[in-house]
């Protein structure tokens, strides 16, 4: 049987509820939160899968959407030399159930989302900011996060010590907007017809 | 010699102290603050502290058209540069569904094994000087100067190359370029010998590294291994072999494994992949193919100077691309190299627009880091280091 109707088979027998995404060579499915565990113990311990590594685990932030975030975990089995990306939609104040006691890697990665999105993992045995600096407040990779930051460090002659103050910029934050309105622009709307649209 | 985990865990954190080492220290090769946690002169736990060197990356990477962001990969991992423009490369191609030409498949091979070398001279070298010898460095820098100066004939940058672009590499290589890598290919079996001389077989070289670190081969999976850190183990894994990308499947060359997982293992394992490299960028130079470097798809790579002196079409092309850049199409793409430390891989978020919408960067050394605390458990002080320098860590791609 090929991996990919093994897992199938898995999901369907257990009534676990999921779509499959199509993502380069990944063998990739979205699947819910509460199923996470079981499915990563499956993959894991399979006899004929093996997926035994972890090699990434990330978020991305969609704030559009209902459950805003996206969490994806990479795993590969180096028996099969196949990849499983798993996709699961967190909402902005679900914890998700850490995979630290399956994949002892996960850990970092754990605190790295928790750090640049702030979404928080149940039962994760330590879950420190780890990227962004001692007492940083806000989740950098959050889209609403501005790109400047909100602080800025200097040293202070007079207190001689080191002080955060608010962002002050000495020029306006430029964002120049190359996007081509033919083609490329999510809204494809030519400069002009803006009036037009709202007459409508 | 380690001392086992249980013999040291019972005892109760009255009896321990904890030590602070770095974030400015030249055995932490960078910018990494350990807090120690020791019991006399063994390590009963370690913690490392990272982001000293956190630029944001991936965020920067959001605001930037899809050519603006190849820069920033030459200032993750600053040692081996190209590699990582390599898997940023392969993602926005495998997006856009382009091919590259035969010739740029060639550099882009070539190249990665020379920058295979210059991570592994770095990585050796430094390795031997934390450990008290200081020769190895010297001569190997020598080496690494020549591989350098390969950087700056073909891109004009000595680190920072911005050479692999989407699409292709940035130019030609210039007159005599091959003929000259193919003299540093005969020489520099010499110098590694020499090293091989002061390191391999030494008696304090082997006291320092055998059976330090031990990583089995179910550590080395369940932390997320990879690289030589997985290799070291006995684990037979290398992209270039499993997933050949480019003219890997054209090369012969061989996957050198270790055999109990500790510094030792690893230290042999770099020094063969060097040789192994060296055999690559042979056969590339035999084999390099003529014709063009970068794809013919003038909506994606710069016309030349020259054609932009003669054509108006070239000269629209090329302010389009530099002010708008390319559009990508909507989709989700994984491009992965073995680069020198492992597997380094980009995940790339297109929303058709000629910006990334998410720019996932997966660094090989996060996760090797992570696994210092497991590995010096039950080592003395100064193995911290051996093992820190056995990871082959740099900042700037851990903290990103």
């Amino acid at each position: 049987m090929q991996p990919i109707e093994i897992i199938d088979n898995f999901l369907k027998t257990k009534k676990l509820e999921f779509s499959k995404l199509s993502i380069g060579n990944f063998i990739g499915y979205k699947i819910l939160p509460e199923n996470l565990i079981n499915v990563l113990e499956f993959l894991k311990h399979h006899k004929e899968l093996r997926f035994t590594v972890l090699t990434d685990l990330f978020a991305a932030d969609f704030p559009e959407r209902d459950k805003r975030f996206e969490v994806v975990y990479s795993l590969l089995s180096l028996k099969l030399n196949k990849r499983v990306l798993l996709k699961i939609d967190v909402a902005e104040d679900d914890p998700v159930h850490s995979i630290t006691s399956i994949y002892s890697a996960a850990c970092w990665y754990e605190r790295e989302i928790f750090d640049m999105f702030g979404i928080e993992f149940k039962d994760a045995p330590d879950l420190r900011r780890i990227l962004t600096d001692y007492g940083f407040k806000g989740h950098p990779l959050r889209k609403d996060f501005p790109l400047t930051g909100h602080v800025q460090v200097r040293y202070d002659e007079t207190l001689e010590k080191v002080i955060y103050e608010p962002v002050l910029l000495e020029q306006e934050f430029r964002n120049f907007d190359f996007t081509s309105p033919w083609h490329g622009s999510r809204e494809n709307i030519l400069p002009g017809d803006e009036k037009a649209t709202k007459q409508e | 010699m380690a001392i086992s985990e249980e013999e040291y865990l019972h005892k109760d954190d009255n009896e321990l102290t904890t030590i602070n080492f770095g974030p400015q220290h030249p055995a932490a090769h960078g910018v990494l603050r350990l807090i120690l946690q020791m019991d006399g002169e063994v390590i009963n736990k370690a913690d490392p502290h990272i982001g000293l060197l956190h630029r944001g990356t991936e965020k920067l990477i959001e605001h930037k058209t899809y050519a603006q962001a190849v820069p920033y990969f030459d200032r993750l991992d600053y040692v081996s540069p190209m590699c990582q423009e390599h898997a940023y490369a392969l993602a926005v191609e495998k997006l856009l569904k382009i091919e590259v030409p035969r010739r740029a498949k060639f550099i882009r091979v070539l190249f990665s094994e020379l920058t295979r070398i210059l991570n592994h001279t770095l990585n050796i070298g430094t390795q031997a000087v934390d450990l008290g010898a200081t020769t190895p460095l010297l001569w190997l820098f020598e080496e690494r100067e020549k591989i350098m100066e390969f950087y700056e004939r073909v891109s004009g940058s000595r680190m920072h190359s911005n050479y692999f672009r989407p699409g292709g590499v940035a130019s030609d290589l210039p007159d005599g370029l091959l003929d000259d890598i193919g003299v540093f290919v005969q020489k520099f079996p010499q110098c590694l010998a020499d090293v091989e001389t002061l390191l391999t077989n030494n008696r304090i070289w082997k006291q320092r590294l055998v059976e330090i670190g031990v990583v089995s081969q179910k550590q080395a999976m369940d932390w997320g291994f990879s690289g030589p850190m997985l290799r070291g183990s006995g684990i037979e894994w290398d992209l270039r072999k499993s997933n050949p990308y480019e003219v890997y499947d054209e090369m012969e060359f061989d996957i050198p494994i270790g055999v109990s997982g500790d510094c030792y293992d690893r230290y042999l394992i770099r020094i063969e992949e060097m040789y192994q490299s060296l055999k690559i960028i042979k056969q590339c130079i035999e084999k390099i193919p003529t014709g063009p470097v970068k794809s013919l798809d003038a909506k994606i790579t710069p016309p030349s100077r020259t054609q932009m002196k003669e054509s108006m079409e070239a000269m629209i092309h090329h302010f389009k691309l530099y002010t708008e850049g390319y559009n990508v199409p909507a989709g989700e793409a994984y491009g992965f190299v073995e680069a020198p430390k492992g597997e380094f891989g980009v995940y790339l978020y297109a929303d058709g627009t000629n910006k990334p919408y998410r720019c996932r960067i997966k660094a090989p050394g996060f996760a090797h880091l992570q696994g210092l605390d497991f590995m010096a458990r039950g080592h003395l002080m100064a193995d911290v280091v051996t093992i820190i320098s056995s990871l082959d860590i740099v900042f700037g791609e851990i903290d990103r």
